[in-house]
């Protein structure tokens, strides 16, 4: 300070080393560097681990499509759906992998519109996750009408009228979840590419073989890092994000709606719709967390995906996982409060009724799990991280299982009471969904680059005109 | 130089660091070129202002797509459960806004999303494959670290001696090459 009075220099003094943030990208890394790790991740040969990794999850995805055809053949009944359970292990594996997409809009949307530039390094990976869950959510809703083509047909779902001219009829909040998830995933899907573009340039320019050249060549559309077009991306880039900030609020709201708007106890709940995007949140980011670890020591990416990166993460489960434990402890709140006997016994049920032993487990995965990371040592240590978020899976999964069948399979009537019981159709479905999914992830680290190149130059500090690492010789 | 048999495309200048092209880009904004432009591997901070561009009209495309996906929603929803057909459901109304917007506002996002994505693609005239920067073996780096202004031999301010020696000498670029159409 007392240089800068000597001096005269007019800008600011520097800030105390406490806070100066850590850079993004660790050891002052070039540009060219960026390049170099992150598209050499699709361009190196095929990584020995890669290959199992991927005949596993082909052969999960096989399974799942087998199965897909067992049912559509025989009928709903081979999944051990049945009065009064008749929306079981569906369901909840729908909203379960709706709800692990919200973190990748979460990251590429919401946290782009708070400037939070850590993004850069997790949002390509977690867009990328987010489509290929909303790929394994849609497939449950839409087999478990069982005659598929029923139900896409005109009348139904398809704005379109049926044989009887009847339209579908949009009083529905199962309607409603059409339009938000089939949006949902156009929207992300759109954002995810308007990411690519710059960055399938980039590799169609390092590209060696004309095979890569030319599939990369078409999907960058010609992409020349032009000024003038970045002006027009940078400004679609930002509408796309204030677009899908909404949509993801909207998306699950709508989802909850799908129980809210019945009057069934324990659905018909009006904290559901803040509560299931929190739980959305939260399993995403238990889900980024769970695919980046591994990706980031496997393809040696430390210094790009940091760990101050997973702490943010891991912060962001906190808040996320506190919310839901205050939401499960409101909704037994206003069950006891609102006075209603059947909404009451519900949530008794939910405790110590037959299904015990899903609901303790979604309380100790879901709210004593983030609680861990209050502590700086936990949230820094990659592999507890990495356990808590299978953690986190495991509960928000219990957390939808809980909700949808506990509710059902006591209602009104006693006599009619049942116990659910999944079948092996069920339990190997999911499973293969999880192929599925896995398979799309696989193909995407294998042929795309990973991270946002472009996007992590531009938080560089080589990147700002006015920083001495970008080239800035004094002021002007 | 083949300048001869084919007519030049335009010059490009190389530049190493974005501070470099920052400049420089001022400075061709001074001298008056309207039909230049700089390509750089990421978006640079202040370059619009430093081109002295407006501001990108692509919002009004989304606007567009907005407006048309809210008012189709709910159009569509009164056409189809109040007029077309109209069927008493749970004695709930044949047609209220309340209902119909969770669908019109998802139609909304829907449709300025697609606005603008193909308002984005319309402005910047993309795809275009042909390009003649692409001839040049230098450009490939601009999606990598290097940093280009290309004057175009089009524009009215253009001397294919006068402008390289303005961007070797008063832009500081590395180095100055003219790109043939």
């Amino acid at each position: 300070m007392a240089n800068s009075a000597k001096s005269g220099a007019v800008h600011a003094p520097e800030p105390p080393a406490a806070l100066v943030r850590e850079p993004l990208v660790l050891n002052n890394r070039p540009l060219g560097w960026i390049t170099d790790a992150i598209a050499g991740v699709c361009e190196k040969p095929t990584p020995v681990w890669w290959w199992p990794a991927f005949i596993i999850s082909f052969g999960g995805m096989v399974t799942m499509f087998s199965l897909i055809a067992y049912l559509v053949s025989t009928g709903v009944g081979v999944w051990g759906l049945n009065q009064p359970a008749d929306w079981a292990w569906d369901i909840t594996n729908f909203v379960f992998w709706i709800g692990i997409g919200h973190a990748g809009t979460l990251i590429s949307a919401v946290l782009f519109l708070l400037r939070q530039k850590w993004r850069t390094s997790v949002n390509r990976a977690a867009e990328a996750m987010t489509i290929f869950a909303v790929v394994c959510a849609g497939i449950f809703p839409v087999f478990h009408t069982g005659r598929v083509w029923f139900a896409l047909l005109p009348g139904y779902l398809f704005p379109a009228p049926n044989a009887n001219a009847i339209w579908p009829q949009f009083r529905s909040p199962l309607l409603w979840d059409v339009f938000a998830v089939s949006t949902y995933g156009t929207v992300s899907l759109l954002f995810w590419y308007v990411g690519l573009i710059p960055d399938l340039a980039t590799l169609r320019d390092r590209a060696k073989g004309w095979l890569r050249r030319a599939l990369y060549g078409i999907f960058s559309l010609g992409w020349t890092g032009s000024n003038r077009h970045w002006s027009n991306y940078e400004k679609a880039y930002l509408l796309l994000a204030g677009l899908s900030t909404p949509l993801v609020l909207s998306v699950h709201s709508i989802v909850s709606f799908d129980f809210a708007v019945s009057v069934v106890p324990g659905w018909h709940t009006t904290i559901f719709p803040p509560y299931f995007v929190a739980g959305a949140i939260f399993s995403g980011f238990g889900m980024v967390l769970t695919l980046l670890i591994p990706l980031r020591s496997l393809f040696k990416l430390h210094d790009v995906i940091t760990l101050r990166h997973v702490e943010l993460m891991c912060k962001v489960l906190l808040a996320t996982g506190s919310i839901v434990g205050y939401a499960y402890g409101m909704e037994f709140f206003i069950a006891w409060y609102g006075g209603s006997p059947y909404e009451l016994y519900a949530f008794k049920n939910r405790a110590f009724g037959p299904y015990w032993w899903s609901y303790w487990a979604m309380i100790s995965c879901n709210v004593i799990s983030p609680h861990f990371f209050w502590f700086k040592k936990l949230r820094t240590s990659v592999v507890f991280v990495w356990i808590v978020s299978i953690f986190v899976n495991i509960g928000m999964w219990f957390e939808r299982f809980v909700i949808i069948v506990t509710s059902l399979h006591r209602d009104y009537l006693p006599s009619s009471w049942g116990y659910f019981t999944p079948s092996w159709v069920d339990v190997m479905t999911f499973v293969g969904s999880f192929g599925l999914f896995m398979t799309l992830f696989l193909l995407f680290i294998r042929f795309l680059p990973v991270i946002a190149i472009s996007e992590v130059k531009g938080v560089t500090p080589q990147a700002d005109p006015h920083h001495p690492l970008g080239g800035a010789k004094g002021h002007h | 130089m083949s300048s001869n048999l084919s007519k030049p495309y335009g010059l490009l200048a190389e530049f190493h660091t974005a501070a470099d092209i920052f400049e420089a880009a001022m400075r061709c904004r001074d001298a008056g070129f309207t039909k230049w432009d700089v390509y750089t591997p990421f978006p640079i901070h202040g370059m619009d202002e430093a081109m002295g561009l407006r501001k990108s009209p692509v919002g009004w495309f989304t606007f567009c797509g907005g407006f048309t996906g809210f008012f189709t929603g709910m159009t569509m929803i009164w056409y189809m459960n109040q007029f077309d057909y109209p069927l008493v459901v749970g004695g709930k109304p044949l047609f209220t806004p309340l209902f119909a917007f969770p669908v019109s506002y998802e139609m909304t996002i829907l449709l300025s999303a697609f606005g603008t994505l193909f308002g984005m693609f319309f402005l910047n005239q993309l795809p275009r494959f042909h390009n003649p920067l692409f001839k040049n073996d230098r450009f490939k780096k601009s999606t990598d670290d290097r940093f280009f202004i290309c004057i175009e031999a089009g524009d009215p301010r253009f001397g294919l001696e006068k402008t390289r020696a303005f961007l070797t000498e008063e832009c500081h670029a590395s180095v100055v090459e003219s790109v043939e159409d």
